[in-house]
């Protein structure tokens, strides 16, 4: 699917990805450092109204932890914002699935646990369908081989952990075996606010038919924008854009759409 | 003090969102309750069928739960309004594409699948809409404009009865995201999930005066 970069009809898309903490939203660089932003239902209500197209939830010490997602959490957010909410984090069974989704989640993102155990990705979309389940990966540049040609690795744990994969192939498998969306997530350029990485978003993008989302690294609306109209992009995470704490200057989410429309001429939804 | 409010009830699949849209409804403070069975029917006045997954799977859990007798008492032979969402959209046509699907046959028609080789599928994210008939349901959108609802869908609805597409969406194809006849209303999209202007769409179907919401 390459060259699709304004998918038919649809607005790009802006989503918030929070790193929780004890219920309280957090910010790391390179997948580490996490500095806290502020209670979890709070932030999420403030982008809400700012007009956020959708909210993603990383319990990141439920994996390390071998302990199941913060449902507390989804649930308090849950009941007062209304656009789509992505759990993941440490979900290692359609059971734990059932759970997030009861909370009041739409998408599952699977991301560790699907490499040790891929199967979970075909477990999930067969009992809730391609657009529950989200695959989310972590990848880092390293020297093209054999083994990986593209020049990208994936990574587990939190970035500790490399796993072999290639990132485009595990993309592909990720297609194959029942994922909905594809989440890149550099770690090279998280929180670095330097832009995405564009390079692998672009041949994520043109390797898979399903939509992907952008992931590490914006730090200014001109990022956003070169996500969807240089690497394809169908989403772009704005995390350190909207509330990181290490940014000189965050900007509001109606902001930053309305730099895509009116400077880049993307379509965005404006509440 | 007599409350004279409707009562939504929203059938809980296991595989479904139904919590979604008790959360929206709650928020909008709308009496509503989770229906596992069609036994729990009773003192409800109206019925959101919500839908995530497969037309397959919806079709095979309504069928064991023994919804579509009760449903099409209710809804087709009686007069309770009612709201599918998604897949509970695409479930009240004859068939389905999506698994080879028997549906309930409420409305004539069918559901067929994006073509992949066209757009990226799913469809995943927020799309205009565009009010294509009177029904009382969508009167509060303007048939121009930019008003966004958010889709996640592979499969879309191909009404046999042009009358009955209330709102058309464009997706590669331009294809039915509402339907509407009477008491029977429908949306592709998810309102539940589609910010402030979705919940003024289901606010709408909860609390509209029946004889006011259902015209044909």
């Amino acid at each position: 699917m390459s060259a699709m970069t304004a998918p038919a009809g649809l607005t790009t898309r802006l989503i918030a990805c929070f790193d929780i903490v004890d219920g309280r939203v957090t910010k790391a660089r390179r997948f580490a450092d996490n500095i806290d932003v502020g209670d979890a239902a709070e932030v999420a209500a403030s982008v809400y109204a700012d007009g956020i197209d959708e909210i993603i939830f990383y319990d990141i010490l439920a994996s390390a932890q071998r302990r199941q997602a913060d449902l507390a959490t989804i649930r308090k957010v849950a009941e007062i914002v209304f656009v789509p909410l992505t759990v993941g984090g440490g979900i290692r069974s359609v059971e734990e699935m059932h759970a997030v989704l009861a909370a009041g989640a739409e998408k599952i993102s699977l991301d560790s646990m699907a490499v040790r155990n891929p199967s979970i990705i075909t477990q999930g979309s067969d009992e809730f369908g391609r657009q529950c389940i989200v695959q989310s990966m972590q990848v880092k540049r390293v020297p093209a081989t054999a083994a990986i040609p593209s020049g990208y690795e994936v990574f587990i744990d939190g970035a500790r952990q490399a796993t072999g994969l290639d990132a485009i192939d595990w993309a592909r498998r990720g297609e194959e075996l029942g994922a909905g969306e594809i989440c890149v997530n550099s770690i090279d350029q998280d929180g670095t606010h330097e832009g995405y990485d564009l390079e692998i978003t672009r041949a994520i993008a043109d390797a898979v038919n399903v939509p992907v989302i952008a992931s590490g690294g914006a730090g200014s609306p001109e990022h956003a924008a070169a996500a969807f109209t240089e690497a394809g992009a169908s989403a772009a995470i704005v995390s350190s854009l909207l509330y990181s704490p290490r940014m000189e200057r965050t900007l509001p989410v109606g902001e930053i759409k309305t730099e895509l429309a009116k400077r880049h001429g993307l379509p965005v939804r404006l509440t | 003090m007599q409350d004279d409010r409707p009562v939504v009830g929203v059938i809980d699949y296991r595989t479904g969102n139904s919590q979604s849209v008790v959360h929206a409804l709650n928020f909008l403070g709308v009496p509503n309750r989770l229906l596992t069975s069609p036994k729990e029917l009773i003192g409800v006045d109206r019925i959101v069928l919500p839908g995530v997954g497969s037309a397959g799977t919806a079709m095979a859990y309504l069928s064991a739960a023994g919804w579509p007798e009760e449903l099409r008492g209710r809804v087709v032979d009686g007069d309770t309004p009612f709201l599918g969402i998604c897949v509970g959209l695409q479930i009240l046509f004859e068939y389905s594409e999506e698994q080879n699907t028997d549906c309930l046959g409420w409305l004539p028609g069918s559901v067929q699948a994006f073509d992949g080789l066209n757009v990226r599928v799913p469809q995943m994210g927020w799309n205009q809409v565009r009010r294509t008939s009177g029904h009382p349901f969508l009167a509060g959108l303007p048939e121009a404009g930019h008003f966004y609802f958010y889709f996640v869908n592979s499969f879309y609805a191909v009404p046999a009865e042009t009358g009955d597409t209330a709102a058309t969406t464009e997706y590669g194809v331009a294809f039915t995201s509402a339907v509407a006849r009477g008491n029977i209303m429908a949306t592709q999209f998810h309102a539940e999930k589609s910010g402030p202007l979705g919940l003024d769409l289901l606010s709408r179907f909860a609390t509209t005066p029946q004889e006011e919401l259902c015209l044909p």
